[in-house]
């Protein structure tokens, strides 16, 4: 479906990429990984047809660049750091829904099912929204329309727990007509989204490795947590999940995402001294969530 | 031709929001109003009175101020929606190049030309009001002469923002560009360079080239057609293309220039790097 091939870039004569060669098929999840300077950013533009290279880049056989408006129309794409648009949301809206030739009401559906209450802030600026609010709507505008490809530079990154459970779920519905490309600096922010990880180091790319899970993307876990003591810096990283006090800040209660679990036990291991016990079991999909 | 519309409409929408959009309004409904409240339509001056006096004041300040400020918006604006990331992200939905960039100018046009000429408006319908006697061919040339200037340096700008990968230097290049026109504004430098034996038809051919010199003429032309004041300058312009012809020059190209400059940016963008 996407394929790769020679792809080189220089800027001022310094190779940003180094004769790029991969083939990504349908439904593939990728984890696109590396430091900063690796080449991730630069691969997206050249995939989005924003950069001008060395060697072929193809979305079912046409080039992004040449077939701009035919290419694109099946690309969605997030990006890490919000536009400074001073435009309305509504016309933010209008304008790619139209550009995309999709109904603006899918993007407004998505928005809300994310937790944007979109008729309120239909006539603010976008960039005077905040950070999650923009993170949400750009989601929406990605997902909103057919896109079989979507593109996500750290797409959850400004999400609340819920808004990544519901973002995770909107992704699970798209698993099977969907190829997912999703760059991050660290492995542990995507791992649980993906089936293939990809990692880049000076234009290149130093592996390729394919990830087994066999926890959905829409799954959810409950966990309990028993501390040895109560103490202020966990409670505060608690509460920001979701979790309730059960007992005087020692028994916690709460429901992590199952993409989530990884983000979630690296939280914990920073005050691994303090737990005595944890217990994750993952909700049956029958069972209401609370 | 939608998407050309639609960029049009989105970049209208965001220069109604952008701070220069109302420093713009200001600075033009501004120089209206402060000619009107000293009087300007009551003053006698080398005959002019009335609204034409008005007018030619008017449009001597425009031309004064309009080139840069056309050029420093445009290039800060669109290399600076560059570096923030705004082409990345607009450029990543299916709008194809070509609409775009057009697009782009056909809005950023529609926000730098209304402002100039709703205030010129604004002062014939004063006029009208107060029941002052309105010179509608000078109206209508003026108007003519604005929307040449708008559109020429609007292109330069775009061909600025296109070449230049940052808004700093964007910024400077649009400057020097200015500046350089100014340098070959005056006829009297043109004297110097006729006196230091550069044949006089070379020294106005260079004048005439440089659409901020055809600005300055042509409003001259309108209340002063045998170009008196530009002394023996004059003969050489008027041989060439005689008083209307040259009224017709001063329209046609500054706007061929500005096309020129635009399609040049065109193709430039799209063989370079979006954002």
């Amino acid at each position: 479906m996407i394929r790769f091939q020679g792809v080189t870039k220089l800027f001022k004569r310094q190779r940003v990429l180094d004769g790029i060669d991969l083939g990504i098929g349908l439904g593939e999840r990728i984890a696109l990984i590396g430091s900063n300077g690796a080449g991730k950013t630069t691969l997206i533009r050249c995939l989005l047809g924003e950069y001008t290279h060395g060697g072929e880049v193809a979305i079912d056989g046409r080039s992004p660049r040449r077939e701009r408006t035919a290419v694109l129309g099946k690309i969605g794409f997030v990006p890490q750091l919000p536009p400074p648009l001073k435009m309305p949301v509504g016309q933010l809206v209008d304008f790619a829904a139209s550009l995309c030739g999709t109904d603006p009401q899918r993007m407004h559906d998505i928005a809300a099912r994310l937790g944007l209450d979109m008729q309120a802030i239909l006539a603010r600026p976008f960039n005077r929204l905040s950070g999650g609010m923009k993170q949400k709507l750009l989601i929406a505008v990605a997902l909103g329309r057919d896109a079989r490809v979507l593109v996500m530079d750290e797409p959850a990154a400004n999400l609340d727990p819920e808004a990544r459970h519901i973002f995770f779920q909107l992704l699970a519905e798209r698993l099977e007509d969907t190829t997912m490309l999703i760059s991050s600096h660290r492995l542990d922010e995507v791992a649980p989204l993906v089936n293939r990880v990809i990692e880049m180091d000076t234009g290149k790319i130093v592996l390729d490795d394919r990830v087994a899970d066999d926890t959905g993307l829409a799954s959810m876990y409950n966990v309990h947590l028993t501390l040895t003591r109560a103490d202020a810096a966990i409670a505060k990283a608690l509460v920001g999940w979701s979790f309730a006090d059960r007992r005087d800040g020692v028994d916690w209660h709460g429901q992590v995402p199952g993409p989530d679990r990884l983000r979630f036990l690296g939280m914990i291991s920073r005050y691994v001294g303090l737990v005595a016990r944890i217990e994750m079991a993952e909700i049956p999909d029958d069972v209401p969530l609370q | 031709m939608k998407h050309l519309w639609l960029t049009a409409k989105l970049d209208i929408v965001e220069s109604l929001r952008a701070r220069w959009f109302l420093i713009y309004c200001v600075v033009f409904g501004g120089i209206v109003a402060l000619l009107f409240a000293f009087g300007l339509t009551e003053s006698r001056v080398l005959g002019f009175i009335g609204l034409s006096r008005l007018l030619v004041t008017y449009i001597q300040l425009t031309m004064a101020i309009l080139p840069i400020f056309v050029l420093v918006t445009t290039v800060r604006s669109v290399a600076g929606d560059r570096e923030a990331g705004v082409f990345e992200y607009l450029l990543s939905l299916p709008v194809g190049l070509a609409a775009w960039f057009w697009g782009k100018i056909v809005g950023r046009y529609v926000t730098i030309f209304l402002p100039v000429f709703v205030a010129m408006l604004g002062a014939v319908f004063w006029a009208l009001v107060q029941g002052v006697e309105v010179p509608w061919d000078m109206f209508v040339y003026y108007t003519g002469l604005l929307a040449a200037m708008a559109w020429c340096f609007l292109g330069i700008g775009m061909l600025i923002s296109t070449l230049a990968r940052s808004t700093d230097v964007a910024q400077g290049s649009a400057f020097m560009v200015w500046l350089a026109m100014l340098l070959f504004l005056d006829l009297i430098l043109l004297g110097v360079m006729i006196q230091g034996r550069v044949s006089p038809e070379l020294a106005v051919t260079l004048a005439l080239a440089n659409p901020l010199q055809v600005f300055r003429t042509a409003a001259l032309a309108l209340f002063d057609p045998q170009l008196i004041v530009l002394g023996p300058s004059a003969y050489v312009i008027l041989d060439l293309f005689g008083v209307a012809g040259f009224k017709l020059y001063a329209l046609v190209y500054p706007v061929a220039v500005g096309t020129l400059a635009a399609a040049v940016g065109f193709f430039t963008f799209k063989k370079s790097d979006l954002p």
